[in-house]
């Protein structure tokens, strides 16, 4: 598995996904915004989180226009797999990569804290080191993460499978309580059509080390490394 | 040439920021305030003199960027 971590002016997550991958046995090469290919035999194509263009205009909409970009469609094309977290789950819904938009957060805060999620399905190269239904600890930090799209095309998400994982409290109930920033059907990650595009809210990646809080972020690292 | 470029949320779509100013407004005691939605303004200066033109230019700008169609609508006006 050979993994591209992408960096855009602005970007800073870039360090920590790269250490999460290496860590689950991939090999990690950087790319540039600027460049117009990814590096030779990328499997994987991965946009961090952060604060691309400073979130001008909207967030990830100057960054989806980036030159790289046109390689990542390409890429999601030919069926190659793309991770965005955060930052980079905002650039693939700006880039037209995945459907809908991150909108405001209800409560118009920024919300950094952990953050329990339910597995939706665990048959995907991003989720198959989980189980359908498990829940996992991991981290929130947005401001912008509110998932929103029009009723014909949250049906399509829900009918064809597409939806990653969702917000739920610590038993696993996707409730409006456990709802942290207004997100359509508590959803926190979605796919596209060909299960190989994911975006995601939640930071996997804060979540690695036992010595930072727990390692329930691992799978997704590792099921992307063995895929 | 000149242009103006307003970008709002399109109806349906929630606007928590929208609804903070008008909660904002009622709670410095303005009254008649009825609801808030915002939205973006561009002002724009063009290089061409052409109106059709500065149209067409004006409208990919709104598409590709400017506006994400998915939750926004745009509205181009050009200077007299």
């Amino acid at each position: 598995m050979k993994a591209a971590v992408i960096t855009f002016p602005g970007s800073n997550r870039d360090g920590d996904v790269a250490r999460a991958l290496r860590q689950a046995g991939a090999t990690v090469v950087s790319a540039w915004h600027a460049d117009h290919e990814l590096p030779h035999g990328t499997d994987l194509a991965v946009l961090p989180g952060g604060f691309s263009y400073g979130d001008y205009l909207r967030c990830g909409a100057i960054a989806s226009r980036a030159p790289i970009m046109d390689a990542v469609r390409a890429h999601a094309a030919r069926g190659g797999l793309v991770l965005g977290i955060c930052n980079g789950f905002q650039i693939l819904c700006e880039s037209g990569l995945l459907p809908g938009v991150l909108m405001r957060n209800a409560n118009l805060h920024f919300i950094c804290r952990r953050q329990h999620l339910k597995v939706a399905r665990a048959d995907t190269a991003f989720t198959g080191r989980y189980h359908v239904g498990q829940v996992i600890d991991v981290c929130i930090a947005h401001g912008e993460g509110n998932y929103f799209c029009d009723e014909e095309t949250l049906h399509e998400l829900e009918s064809e499978g597409r939806v990653a994982f969702r917000y739920c409290d610590a038993a696993g109930n996707t409730s409006r309580e456990a709802n942290p920033n207004g997100s359509l059907n508590n959803i926190a990650g979605v796919f596209s059509e060909g299960l190989n595009v994911l975006g995601m809210m939640p930071h996997p990646e804060n979540l690695i080390d036992e010595l930072v809080g727990g390692i329930d972020g691992r799978g997704l690292f590792e099921s992307l490394a063995a895929a | 040439m000149k242009a103006r470029v307003t970008v709002t949320l399109k109806q349906g779509v929630l606007d928590p920021q929208g609804k903070a100013i008008e909660g904002g407004l009622k709670s410095l005691g303005i009254e008649g305030i009825g609801s808030v939605r915002q939205g973006k303004v561009f002002d724009i200066e063009l290089t061409t003199t052409d109106r059709t033109k500065a149209e067409s230019v004006l409208r990919e700008a709104c598409e590709r960027l400017l506006a994400n169609t998915v939750i926004e609508n745009y509205r181009i006006e050009l200077a007299e």
